[in-house]
């Protein structure tokens, strides 16, 4: 799924509003997290992840190819957390996928634990 | 409900995203705060079908699928096999990358 594919999900679901509402609601939503980690702010959505920086510290490395030492300076660099609702989705989908493989072996259709 | 406020100041949640919606895109609030919620549960719910999602200039979200590995109770040292899983991970995009650097880099960073 792409940013414009996002766009029009949304104005999809939200037909009282003109499309470009969809795509500014989108851009604006983006440029807002962007900015947040750019000031080394947090972002926490629960149920679904939380962004922050990690920091690297400075060090020497090398060109690869002259074998040359550089010095690295220090950096921080964005970092992704999945929360516990997208972590047990994505997973819970992968389960079922080897689930109905491993039931269609063995007996009939089976019916997935529906959560409450 | 009672929530505690950790951190309000220096951490941004859904609510100021919906603020933002009602303030820049004229929405109202309820719109604002359903339209954070929806754009969230969207991207959950591609990346819960297996596809990837893919926001220019901010980053990439993506899946891996890793196998089952042994793994140990740390506590009791009995070895326990960890479960194959499918994973998200993040990639920031080079836009992104550079708007952190351009504010932390400071005199340090390559021209």
């Amino acid at each position: 799924m792409t940013k414009s594919d996002l766009i029009a999900r949304l104005a999809a679901r939200y037909p009282q509003l003109v499309a470009k509402d969809a795509d500014f609601a989108v851009k604006t939503i983006l440029d807002a997290m962007g900015e947040s980690l750019a000031r080394g702010q947090r972002i926490e959505i629960r149920g679904f992840g939380s962004f922050g920086l990690n920091y690297r510290p400075p060090r020497v490395g090398r060109n690869p190819k002259s074998g040359e030492k550089v010095h690295v300076p220090e950096k921080h660099v964005p970092h992704f957390k999945a929360g516990k609702e997208l972590r047990d989705r994505v997973d819970a989908k992968l389960n079922e996928e080897e689930n109905a493989k491993a039931a269609s072996t063995t007996r009939g259709p089976v019916v997935a634990a529906a959560g409450g | 409900m009672e929530q505690p406020t950790h951190d309000a100041a220096n951490t941004l949640t859904k609510a100021e995203l919906a603020d933002l919606l009602f303030e820049k895109v004229g929405l109202n609030k309820r719109e604002a705060k359903d339209m954070v919620e929806t754009f969230f549960e969207e991207i959950r719910t591609s990346l819960e079908n297996g596809q990837s999602v893919k926001l220019s200039g901010f980053g990439n979200f993506q899946l891996r699928d890793k196998p089952q590995r042994p793994g140990r109770n740390p506590k009791t040292g009995e070895e326990i096999p960890i479960t194959a899983r499918r994973v998200v991970t993040f990639h920031a995009s080079q836009k992104l990358k550079s708007m952190v650097e351009a504010h932390y880099g400071g005199g340090t960073a390559d021209a």
